[in-house]
C-alpha cells in the first residue's frame, strides 16, 4: 500500500553562527501515522520541527505541505493551515485560566461562535484529564499539568498535523501512561510528528521512526528496524533509555 | 450571576454614580469632574494598548495631540461644523498611529519605548516648527462660538458635564466591549506571551497594529474632546510630559482593567489637588504617595481589587 505524505521536506538546514544544526534534511510524513523523531540531545530535533512550523527561519531548503511549497510562509500563516505545534519548553499563557488557554487556541476555527469554542474547550480538557481544573488559573498549576494544556492547545485546533517536542519531559511516569494511551486514541486521526526521549512512549507509539544524529538524517525505519540498527546503537551509545 | 452581567452592571454603575455627581457635586468638583472624565478618555486610549496588549509606549502624547489640532485647526481655521471637525481630529489621530505603528512595530521592548518617544518628540518639533499655523508654543484659543453642538453651549457647567460624560460613558462601554470581544482576548494573549499566539496561527503583528490605531483614535479623542470643552490647543499638550502621565494614570489606576483608567486620574487629580491646599511641596507629597502605591499595589487600585474581591474584573 502506498503511504500518502501529508508533508515532507527537501534539504532543509539551518546553520546558526558556523554551528550546523540541520544539514540537507530530507524527511516525509506518513499521513495519519506517528511518527516519531529521535536522536541524541543537540541532534537538532527542536531546530528541524521549528523550520517546519516557521517559528525558526531556515538557512535553505524547502518545506511541502499537502504537496504546497510553505517554505515562504510565516509561521501564523502555516498554523492556519492545520499545522499544530507544541513547545519543548512549556509555553502557555500563565495569567489565563486553562479553559481561556484552550480557547485561544480553538477559537480561530469557530469564528465567532463562542458557545461553539466553549464546546471544544470542555471535551478538549476533559480528554487530557483536566476537565476539573477549567477554571483555575494555567501559572499555578504543576509542571505535569501545564504540558497536558499544551498538549490540549494543539488538540483545540483540530490540526491535520500535530508536532510535539518531548511531550512527556518532566511528566510523571503514570502521566506517561496515560500520554501513551492518548496518542493511541488518536491513530488515524491526526498525523502525528512527535519528538521524543523516552524509548518506552517511541516504540509503544509510533508507525515509523527517524533517527536524526549530528543535524543529518541517520536512519528510518518501523520501530523493531530501528530497534536493530547498528548505527543507531552507535549514535546513542551510553546516551539511551537510561536518560530519562 | 455571571462574569459578564457583573461586569455589566459595575460600568452601568460607574455611570449612573457619574451622571449623579454632578446634581451632588458643588460646581468647583464638576468642573474638576469634567476635566477628569475627558483626561480618563486618553488614560483608556493608553491603556488599550499598555494594559491590554502589553505594549509601553512613550510617545502617547502625539495621537492625542493629533486629536486636539485636528480638531481644533480644522474648526478654527477651515470652519467645520464641530461633529465634522471633532470627527477628523479622531481620523488624523488614527492615521498618525498607523504610521507610527507600521514604523514601531519593527522594535519591540525598549526599543519600542525609544522609537515611540523620538516620533513624539518629532511630532511636537513639527508644531513648534509650523507655528505660523498652530502658534507654536502659545497655541490658540477656541471661541465660544465654535464651541456649541446642535445648540448646547459646551462652555456652560451642565453643557461641559454632559458632553465630557457622554463621550466618556461611549469609550468606556465600547472598550469594556471590546476587551471582552475575541479581538480583545488575543491582544491579551500577545501581551501574557507573544510567541504562543502566533504558533497559534494568530498573525500578532496585524493584531498590534490594529491595537495600535485603536489605542490612538481614541486617545486622539480624549484631545479632540480637551479642545472642545476647554477651549485651549497648545503644544505642552504633545510635550513628553502628557506622554507620562497616561502611564502613570494607568499604572496608578490598575494597566489592563477597564475602570484603571478613570480612578488613576480621579485619584492623581485630586491627590495633587489636595495635598497642594496644605503646602507648595505637594509634588513630594503625590511622590511619596505614588512610591507607597507601586510598592504596596503594584496592580494598581482597580488590579488589586481584581485581585482579592473581584475576579470577574474586565
Ligand atoms: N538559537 C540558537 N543559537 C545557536 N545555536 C543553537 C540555537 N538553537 C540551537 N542551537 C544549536 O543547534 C544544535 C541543535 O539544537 P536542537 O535544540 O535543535 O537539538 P535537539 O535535538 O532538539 O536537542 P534536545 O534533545 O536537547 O532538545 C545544538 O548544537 C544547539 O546548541
Ligand atoms: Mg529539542
Amino acid at each position: 500500500m502506498a503511504t500518502v505524505n501529508i508533508l515532507h521536506t527537501s534539504g532543509l538546514t539551518k546553520t546558526y553562527a558556523g554551528i550546523k544544526a540541520n544539514t540537507d534534511v530530507d524527511f516525509e510524513l506518513a499521513q495519519g501515522k506517528i511518527t516519531a523523531l529521535i536522536g541524541p540531545n543537540g541532534a537538532g530535533k527542536s531546530t528541524f520541527v521549528g523550520m517546519v512550523s516557521g517559528r525558526i527561519e531556515a538557512t535553505r531548503g524547502q518545506v511541502f505541505f499537502e504537496g504546497k511549497d510553505i517554505s515562504k510562509l510565516p509561521a501564523h500563516k502555516r498554523i492556519q493551515l492545520g499545522i499544530a505545534y507544541t513547545f519543548q519548553i512549556t509555553s502557555v499563557f500563565p495569567g489565563l485560566t486553562l479553559h481561556e488557554n484552550v480557547a485561544l487556541a480553538a477559537r480561530r476555527a469557530f469564528r465567532g461562535d463562542e458557545a461553539a469554542v466553549d464546546a471544544k474547550v470542555r471535551t478538549v480538557l476533559t480528554r487530557v484529564g483536566l476537565g476539573e481544573r477549567a477554571n483555575q488559573i494555567a501559572g499555578d498549576q504543576s509542571y505535569g499539568h501545564q504540558r497536558l494544556l499544551e498538549i490540549a492547545m494543539g488538540f483545540a485546533q483540530d490540526p491535520k498535523v500535530f508536532i510535539l517536542d518531548e511531550p512527556t519531559q518532566g511528566l510523571a511516569e503514570s502521566e506517561v501512561q496515560d500520554f501513551i494511551q492518548l496518542m493511541k486514541s488518536l491513530a488515524g486521526e491526526v498525523t502525528i510528528l512527535l519528538i521524543e526521549h523516552n524509548m518506552t512512549v517511541v516504540m509503544e507509539t509510533a508507525d515509523h521512526i527517524t533517527v536524526l544524529d549530528q543535524g543529518m538524517v541517520l536512519a528510518n525505519g518501523t520501530p523493531s528496524e530501528i530497534h536493530e540498527n547498528a548505527a543507531v546503537q552507535a549514535a546513542y551509545l551510553g546516551t539511551t533509555d537510561a536518560e530519562d | 450571576m455571571t462574569a459578564s452581567r457583573k461586569s455589566m452592571g459595575l460600568h452601568l454603575g460607574v455611570l449612573v454614580v457619574l451622571a449623579a455627581l454632578f446634581f451632588i457635586l458643588p460646581p468647583y468638583h464638576t468642573g474638576n469632574m469634567a476635566r477628569i472624565m475627558v483626561l480618563a478618555i486618553y488614560a483608556m486610549g493608553y491603556n488599550f494598548l499598555f494594559g491590554y496588549t502589553g505594549l509601553l509606549s512613550l510617545g502617547h502624547a502625539l495621537f492625542f495631540a493629533a486629536g486636539m489640532y485636528g480638531f481644533g485647526m480644522t474648526v478654527t481655521q477651515l470652519g467645520l461644523p464641530v461633529p465634522v471637525a471633532f470627527a477628523f481630529g479622531i481620523l488624523a489621530a488614527a492615521v498618525v498611529s498607523l504610521v507610527i505603528g507600521l514604523l514601531a512595530l519593527r522594535t519591540s521592548g525598549v526599543a519600542f519605548m525609544i522609537v515611540t518617544l523620538m516620533f513624539a518628540q518629532a511630532g511636537y518639533l513639527t508644531i513648534l516648527y509650523f507655528g505660523e499655523y498652530t502658534r507654536g508654543d502659545e497655541g490658540f484659543v477656541i471661541k465660544q462660538a465654535q464651541r456649541t453642538v446642535a445648540g448646547i453651549d459646551l462652555t456652560s457647567e451642565a453643557g461641559r458635564y454632559g458632553a465630557a460624560f457622554i463621550l466618556f460613558a461611549i469609550c468606556f462601554l465600547l472598550l469594556a466591549r471590546l476587551v471582552q470581544s475575541p479581538f480583545g482576548r488575543t491582544l491579551i494573549a500577545i501581551r501574557e506571551n507573544e510567541e504562543r499566539t502566533r504558533m497559534l496561527g494568530y498573525d500578532a503583528t496585524r493584531l498590534k497594529l490594529q491595537a495600535i490605531v485603536v489605542s490612538g483614535a481614541v486617545s486622539g479623542m480624549g484631545g479632540a474632546t480637551y479642545a472642545l470643552l476647554f477651549g485651549y490647543v497648545g503644544a505642552t499638550f504633545a510635550t513628553v510630559q502628557y506622554s507620562i502621565f497616561p502611564l502613570l494614570w494607568v499604572l496608578l489606576g490598575g494597566a489592563g482593567t477597564t475602570v484603571g483608567p478613570l480612578i488613576g486620574v480621579l485619584f492623581m487629580f485630586y491627590l495633587i489637588d489636595i495635598s497642594s491646599s496644605y503646602t507648595d511641596a505637594y509634588m513630594l507629597i503625590a511622590g511619596v504617595v505614588l512610591v507607597l502605591l507601586t510598592m504596596f499595589a503594584p496592580q494598581g487600585l482597580a488590579g488589586e481589587l481584581r485581585k482579592r474581591v473581584m475576579p470577574w474584573l474586565p
